[in-house]
């Protein structure tokens, strides 16, 4: 690959070069955020796996035209005892030693069927609704949740700060994975009431809750961090001698300096996020089946890898396109915004 | 130093014990339900109920339901009641297993991961780093149990280049032990190799513009040498503190899927089985000492760094 001059002197020169060049952009005027997106546009790798994650999205919300119009099956509908008829022969969905049919790579069955007789394809963008839609809302309330607590703890010296940094402590204590199981296995076995609310163990919304809690901590830490540091800065203090209260500052002054670093983690929680769910469902503490999710795929199929190997190989190359698409993007996302943010998550 | 550690080490014992108050909440206040229906497994009887109410109290106040649980996860009073074996022998059982993944892993991932970011420094920008940034990102993209189960499945099953799971004493024999670990050790590290190699890259590459390092080469040192005395050096530090971090996080969590898909047997994966059984007494006890496990870490870890390094000994 030729390497071009101008990334190549960026690269090696690390943060100074970075400076020096938004230095030089900064001469001709362009604010900020034109100018990460002029840097977002810039990277073509990026926005191609930006895109892709919008395909997938789209594919998946649109998997009942699939099932309807296409497959002509139900995720959840089984086809143990039926025939389909591939290239003139007429072969068993399930074949008598209970060895599922492969891709026949046409409309019915076109990636095959699981042990269940089940149309794989249809439960893989049915599953990817539940993956996606759990990643995605736990990203957002995660994100949600981690902005308040960032706030209120970096703003505010004293009790409540010392009250939600101990929080915070406790729960950065657990292993992500483990936190996700306790909680999801108390709460799926008799489900939960929540003031008026009450949630059954099987619902969607245990693996979202589950999900964002495990991750609040990595990324309001941070945020804290940065909340700290900008309280002290004129902007700031400019602010309180007008006399605006502490709401006001945190919403209409300090929140819009925290805004790239939250952009950053948001893309790649949803990668996470997506991927911690799958391990949760594969332990048995996510989605409960029969519900489809790239994870209880991925689960049935590890259990029959030595002889339906597709079973497993196909919803973890989805969930793997996903995360990788995501991760591609939020990588990006923070150099175009910053990249100097130090980003971690563990899953 | 020492008023340091004192404090450190309170600081830990308080979290160990708000994190043991929300273990406990988990389990036997926030989900609906008897807790002694939950504690029983799938299929009790009505006596069994009886007896695990009264056993636990839990028709009694809350700080004695606290106190009752704390004392059965640590006298290693806690059996399950879906296999009625004791918790703690299981884990003690499970424990080396556990180490011996956790603890070559570990030596794997951070020797890969100083080639690769190292490399990819040195080349910044040329194709040999993008390609190694690609794999880095693809490697913390690839879910664990399903790159295990695939690799376990072709390279151990389908080519038999590696056995088809399971685990070796190192008493017994050390090199078959080695053998049956090849695999699950690079699963485990792939994730991390991912990690550290890129965090590893961008300390290089800030390192680089030090003033020392052009005094360094100014003096005319090679610049292999300049590399590995000088930059490498210190662009290790915040990566060795994240490793003793990530250890104990491995150890105490993240080699549960490991161990489930290459049937090692170890802490991990008898948690992850009391979990597919709803079986809550181990869920609870590995829980717990997952936590305290990590929370004990963390404080070494605090306390060698603030040793290492005397600016960050608050005053």
């Amino acid at each position: 690959m030729a390497t071009d001059p101008l990334a190549d002197q960026a690269a090696l020169q690390g943060r100074e070069a970075w400076e020096q060049e938004a230095e030089r952009e900064r001469a001709h005027g362009i604010g900020p955020w034109r100018l990460a997106l002029r840097r977002l546009r810039r990277n073509k790798v990026a926005l191609a796996f930006g895109f892709l994650f919008v395909l997938l999205v789209a594919c998946c919300v649109a998997a009942p035209l699939w099932a309807d119009r296409v497959a002509h099956t139900g995720p959840n509908e089984n086809h143990l005892s039926d025939t389909i008829r591939v290239g003139g022969e007429t072969k068993n969905v399930v074949g008598l030693d209970g060895i599922p049919i492969g891709p026949t790579w046409r409309g019915e069955f076109f990636l095959g069927a699981d042990s269940n007789g089940r149309d794989i394809m249809v439960r893989l963008l049915y599953g990817g609704r539940n993956s996606l839609l759990v990643g995605i809302s736990a990203a957002l309330i995660t994100t949600i949740l981690s902005i308040v607590l960032g706030l209120i703890a970096g703003y505010s010296h004293g009790a409540s700060d010392a009250a939600v940094s101990s929080l915070l402590d406790i729960l950065w204590s657990f292993p992500v994975v483990i936190l996700g199981v306790a909680l999801g296995v108390a709460l799926a076995l008799d489900g939960v009431d929540i003031g008026p609310f009450s949630v059954s163990g099987d619902s969607l919304l245990i693996p979202i809750f589950v999900i964002a809690i495990a991750y609040v901590p990595y990324m309001a830490r941070p945020l804290r961090g940065q909340v700290l540091s900008l309280r002290e800065r004129e902007f700031v203090e400019a602010a309180r001698a007008q006399g605006a209260g502490p709401l006001r500052i945190m919403f209409t002054e300090v929140l819009p300096s925290l805004t790239s670093t939250i952009l950053v983690f948001s893309t790649l929680l949803i990668a996470n996020a997506v991927l911690l769910e799958a391990a949760l469902s594969f332990l048995g503490a996510g989605i409960r089946p029969p519900n489809p999710s790239w994870g209880t795929m991925i689960d049935d199929g590890v259990d029959r890898i030595s002889t339906a190997p597709h079973l497993a190989i196909v919803p973890g190359a989805m969930l793997v396109l996903t995360v990788l698409s995501l991760n591609v993007l939020g990588d990006g996302v923070r150099d175009a915004l910053d990249p100097r943010a130090n980003v971690r998550l563990e899953h | 130093m020492r008023r340091f550690i004192v404090r450190r080490v309170i600081q830990m014992v308080l979290v160990m014990f708000a994190v043991s108050v929300l273990v406990f909440l988990i389990f036997n206040v926030i989900p609906n339900g008897d807790p002694a229906v939950r504690m029983a497994g799938r299929q009790p009887t009505e006596t069994q109920i009886e007896a695990i109410r009264k056993e636990w109290g839990f028709d009694e106040n809350i700080v004695v339901q606290y106190t009752t649980t704390m004392k059965k996860v640590f006298t290693g009073d806690l059996k399950s009641y879906f296999t009625q074996l004791p918790v703690d022998e299981e884990i003690k059982k499970g424990l080396p297993r556990t180490l011996s993944l956790a603890i070559g892993a570990a030596i794997l991932w951070m020797v890969v991961a100083i080639c690769f970011g190292l490399y990819s420094a040195v080349k910044a920008g040329r194709f040999a780093d993008r390609f190694l940034t690609i794999i880095a990102l693809i490697g913390i993209s690839l879910p664990v149990f399903w790159i295990g189960a695939l690799l376990n499945h072709y390279l151990g099953f389908k080519l038999g280049w590696f056995p088809n799971g399971g685990y070796v004493e190192f008493t017994k024999d050390p090199v078959d032990w080695f053998y049956h670990l090849i695999l699950p050790w690079t699963t485990l590290a792939i994730l991390f190799i991912g990690f550290y190699s890129r965090v590893l890259r961008s300390n290089v590459l800030d390192t680089i513009n030090e003033d020392y390092v052009r005094t360094a080469r100014a003096k005319g040192l090679s610049e292999r040498r300049v590399m590995v005395r000088h930059v490498l050096r210190t662009s290790m530090i915040p990566i060795v503190t994240l490793w003793g971090l990530d250890f104990g996080a491995v150890v105490a969590g993240g080699a549960v899927l490991t161990e489930t898909v290459f049937d090692l047997q170890g802490v991990g994966q008898y948690a992850a089985e009391a979990i597919g059984q709803l079986d809550v007494p181990p869920v609870l006890a590995t829980t717990m000492f997952a936590a305290f496990f990590i929370v004990v870490v963390n404080a070494i870890v605090d306390i060698l760094y603030a040793y290492l390094d005397p600016r960050i000994r608050p005053q």
